[in-house]
């Protein structure tokens, strides 16, 4: 059909465009510069998104480990703090302004810099060309702008950090009027600023690779690869991408206004406040406002961060059960359906503002109803493994950790999107065991699953595997000793956010817990140094991968060379003729997507 | 010295592991790839069924250490709360179901279908009525839990009953400003550019008759038993009425003043025996990130009988005369500098009337 007729044009210039390709691959010497810095390949570009991503894991994470020292040992102090921290931590101990600052790039680097951009920016890049059989990206350049618009992000972020008055400290939401005055913590000064420019720069990042994700995954599909033929790992980056062309201009927007209020005297966000003796002109502003225009991204954003690793670990689960992904068509629908609710429940995390009660009524009932795709999905992966062939592969691992991280978290969810319940547990450490769990670990593992599968693609040589066990062990049960015990403080009321919790009669009875909490925050972080040094270790003396499709995998970047140059494929792009789950089929352990149907095989 | 010595001992444990792991992949070389991922496969198929025992064992040791510390293990201080309570058992009880059994169900398959080489594997694409199950029976629970939920969330955002009184919390960096009507049970009206943190913390707007009778506290004073409105606003930015103790929660808004009504149903006095604890008090906690001292920024409740209320209610000095001592009825008045007093206010601009 005309479809079919589409795809036919579009594959046909892709090879045009190839050939073009090659014989300029062959003319010009690539230089260093344009190889590893400025480089067009999308796989470099992944990897760069990668390694950045790395570097802000660690700082992101040790920021954690800093501030967790101060809740787990509040009354110690540490005098080589003062020696890294100057006077953050006058005396070995962590000022409050230091404690909130590091909070607050926590959240901040986590979501955006490790779990959007080292995620998706690291998975689509790599996968989406691989995987769809393509050359390269629709727009190279373009996706270059994108690495180089969060390199120059990252840069930004970082230099917030040694500003006199300190980065922002009002957490990674930053609320105005909070974040919108000076006057109101130091951190909302030149901190706040930096930090504004920081994430414009990024959303600037996002919007250029998520357009080039989209465009690639529907116009640049090789012959015979429909829509219902590409893997889920596409689909999923694929919803990502539109979630993310969708809302990150909201923020933007949101941003926009907050440096009109911040710099030049408008009122969107300001009214009625009297601040350092000081009752500020400002009027008939709205600082609800805001909330509205960040949680329509920020709610999105959750998924921007958590369908990349659904994608990867359907595709992972799959192969290394040596079965096919269960339900493949409903596990495209329920990724459909979390991408449409995904914008429709944002104010669930405004319950507590004052709402509209009845406005607050419908957000329930859509939240709620996420829970249905979701219940889909983990449901189809655990029939995945039901009377498969389980091969633990350290990406597997990680994939199985993911669905079970997926269920902890995903079930209290139903908790806090019921607003009856949120009216107690909401901004309690209850919400931040929540979205650790479901969201932010989670996503890691998916991460991980990830970087252990695609490891041999990416360097042609394999990870370490036992340093990948000692990894994904320690990594599963600290995280569960970490948040687990987080919901009795949340059921305590105990809030999130706070410095010190001795002056509470409440919430003072959980020394013992943080103190744990702490400890094991700091072995699991130590343990992902480990996982570092076996990234690092393997791309240069890790053993070789010898054989071109070493987990047995059917989708198209096991077809590429060993170690493929830029342009993926030296001869033609493979043509496909299946769907990419045929595994287990007639007898066969696997049957690539390129392997033409054969006469006598079954039909399903 | 212990700093490097600490440093000294994680690298070490570092360089051991790896050279463990680096020489177990020399070992699975030589034992052939095939054979030594068997291994693997058992060890953490193995691995899979003893994380699910020892997890569930261990949620339920943390139960018994922490269950005592939440407030699950407390009566809600407010009736309204112990509906918030009620539906917390309804929600743990389906979402405890439902957490067991896929992590036994995730783990043990795990387990059960590690590689074998004489299992063959079922083809098993998808299958229709499986999946429509698994859809329906979600959203049918789900939906009973909406409702169960709003049903509790029109009750706790309705009107409050008729007999309910009306306090006013007022947030700032980093505490709290609380005002009572006094006895015409209106508050007068204020303006926020009347502020002066000496005089007038709330800027009230003494041409207003009605705010002559405030009272303006630090501690609040609720009644047992008494439904209570409390009208919040913000003076500077954002900040969160959290009343952990009655699972209330109301965020402090300068600009947009935001309501929320509870009934407490024990005094502090009564709760101290309950929770046997003498030091026990009814606090407000800030729930909303608002600055460097956002973790100091405490409220005291004080629930207390009618009788005691009323005694307490009784010493407290409205504002007004407070601040015009010579207005007060129980001293001499000097009439020129009252009205001195009285026009200064009023040349101030009452735009917000």
């Amino acid at each position: 059909m005309s479809n079919e007729a589409v795809l036919h044009t579009h594959s046909d210039a892709a090879v045009h465009e190839v050939h073009g390709d090659q014989s300029h691959e062959h003319h010009h010497h690539e230089t260093f510069i344009s190889k590893y810095v400025f480089s067009q390949d999308h796989k470099m570009i992944a990897k760069q998104f990668l390694i950045t991503g790395m570097f802000w894991a660690v700082l992101g994470g040790l920021m954690s480990v800093l501030f967790r020292l101060q809740i787990g040992y509040p009354d110690a102090t540490f005098p080589w703090l003062e020696d890294i921290l100057g006077k953050w931590a006058k005396g070995g101990h962590i000022t409050p302004e230091a404690y909130y600052a590091l909070v607050t790039t926590h959240g901040t680097v986590l979501v955006f810099f490790v779990l959007t951009a080292g995620l998706s920016g690291t998975f689509a890049n790599f996968l989406i060309p691989l995987q769809v059989g393509a050359r390269d990206m629709a727009s190279p350049f373009l996706n270059m702008l994108s690495y180089w618009f969060f390199f120059t992000a990252s840069v930004v972020m970082l230099s917030s950090i040694f500003v006199e008055t300190g980065p922002f400290s009002g957490g990674w939401t930053a609320y105005p009027p909070l974040s919108a005055l000076g006057d109101a913590s130091d951190g909302s000064k030149t901190g706040m600023d930096l930090w504004l420019v920081s994430m414009a720069l990024f959303v600037v990042s996002s919007l250029l690779g998520g357009l080039n994700y989209i465009a690639t995954i529907l116009n640049m599909r090789t012959k015979g690869m429909s829509m219902t033929r590409l893997p889920l790992t596409i689909w999923a980056l694929f919803f990502t991408a539109v979630l993310g062309v969708l809302s990150f201009p909201v923020l933007f927007s949101g941003f926009i206004l907050l440096i009109f209020d911040r710099n030049f005297g408008t009122s969107f966000y300001l009214s009625d406040i009297f601040i350092k003796g000081v009752a500020l002109p400002n009027e008939g502003g709205s600082a609800i406002l805001y909330q509205h225009l960040f949680w329509f991204l920020g709610h999105p954003e959750v998924y921007i961060i958590l369908l990349p690793a659904m994608g990867m670990v359907s595709e992972i689960l799959s192969v290394n059960s040596r079965k096919p992904i269960f339900g493949y068509m409903a596990m495209i629908g329920s990724l459909f359906a979390i991408a449409i609710l995904a914008f429709l429940v944002w104010a669930h995390h405004m319950f507590v503002t004052g709402l509209n009660p009845f406005l607050g009524s419908i957000f329930v009932l859509l939240t709620l109803l996420i829970a249905v795709p979701s219940a889909i999905k983990v449901f189809n992966w655990l029939t995945t493994l039901w009377r498969g062939n389980v091969r633990f592969t350290p990406g597997m691992m990680f994939a199985i950790g993911f669905v079970s991280l997926f269920i902890s978290g995903g079930l209290t969810g139903i908790w806090l999107g019921n607003s009856a319940l949120d009216i107690h547990l909401h901004d309690t450490y209850f919400v931040v065991a929540h979205f650790h769990i479901v969201m932010g670990v989670a996503s890691m593992f998916g991460m991980f699953a990830g970087i252990y599968h695609w490891f041999p693609k990416m360097y042609g040589k394999y990870l370490n595997n036992t340093l990948g066990y000692i990894h994904f062990w320690v990594t599963i049960a600290g995280a569960y000793m970490i948040f687990w015990p987080m919901h009795y403080e949340g059921l305590a009321g105990m809030p999130r956010r706070y410095y010190d919790y001795s002056i509470w009669e409440s919430f003072k009875q959980f020394t013992e817990l943080n103190r744990f909490i702490s400890t094991v925050a700091m072995i699991v972080f130590a343990t992902q140094l480990l996982f570092l040094f076996n990234f690092f270790y393997s791309i240069f003396k890790g053993r070789k991968v010898t054989v071109l499709n070493p987990w047995g995998a059917n989708t198209l970047e096991w077809t590429t060379p060993l170690r493929p140059g830029h342009g993926n494929w030296p001869g033609e792009i493979p043509e496909v003729h299946r769907w990419p789950y045929d595994y287990g089929k007639d007898g066969q352990e696997f049957i690539s997507q390129t392997t033409p149907v054969g006469a006598d095989e079954s039909h399903h | 010295m212990t700093m490097f010595l600490t440093i000294a001992v994680v690298v070490l444990i570092f360089v051991v592991i790896f050279q463990i792991a680096k020489a177990s992949e020399y070992v699975s070389v030589l034992k052939g790839e095939d054979i030594s991922r068997k291994q693997n496969n058992k060890v953490n198929g193995f691995l899979m069924v003893a994380f699910l025992v020892l997890g569930l064992i261990g949620v339920w040791y943390c139960n018994k250490l922490y269950f005592g510390k939440t407030l699950m293990a407390q009566e809600s201080a407010s009736v309204e709360g112990a509906r918030v309570d009620s539906m917390l058992w309804i929600t743990i009880a389906v979402t405890g179901i439902v957490f067991i059994a896929t992590q036994f169900i995730l783990f043990w398959f795990a387990y059960k279908y590690q590689e074998n080489d004489n299992r063959k594997v079922f083809y098993f694409p998808h299958n229709t009525n499986l999946e429509i199950v698994w859809t329906v029976v979600p959203a049918i629970v789900l939906t009973v839990l909406v409702v169960i939920g709003l049903r509790n969330w029109f009750l706790f955002t309705g009107e409050p009953p008729k007999n309910h009184m009306e306090v006013e919390v007022t947030g700032k960096q980093f505490n709290w400003i609380f005002r009572y009507p006094g006895k015409d049970g209106a508050f007068g009206k204020k303006y926020y550019k009347n502020i002066d943190d000496a005089t007038n913390e709330l800027g009230l707007l003494w041409d207003d008759q009605l705010g002559h009778d405030d009272v303006i506290t630090t501690t609040m004073y609720l009644v047992k038993n008494k439904p209570v409105k409390l009208i919040i606003g913000s003076r500077d930015v954002i900040h969160d009425v959290g009343l952990s103790h009655f699972r209330m929660k109301m965020d402090a808004v300068p600009g947009i003043p935001t309501t929320l009504w509870f009934t407490p149903r024990y005094t502090t006095n009564e709760m101290k025996e309950m929770t046997k604890n003498p030091n026990f008090v009814y606090e407000i906690s800030c729930d909303q990130m608002c600055g460097n001292g956002h973790y100091s920024m405490r409220g005291v409740i004080d629930v207390v009988d009618q009788e005691e209320y009323d005694v307490i209610m009784a010493k407290q000095k409205p504002k007004y005369l407070t601040t015009f001592p010579e207005k007060d009825p129980s001293k001499p008045v000097d009439s020129v500098k009252v009205a001195a007093k009285m026009a200064e206010p009023a040349t101030k601009p009452i735009a917000k009337l």
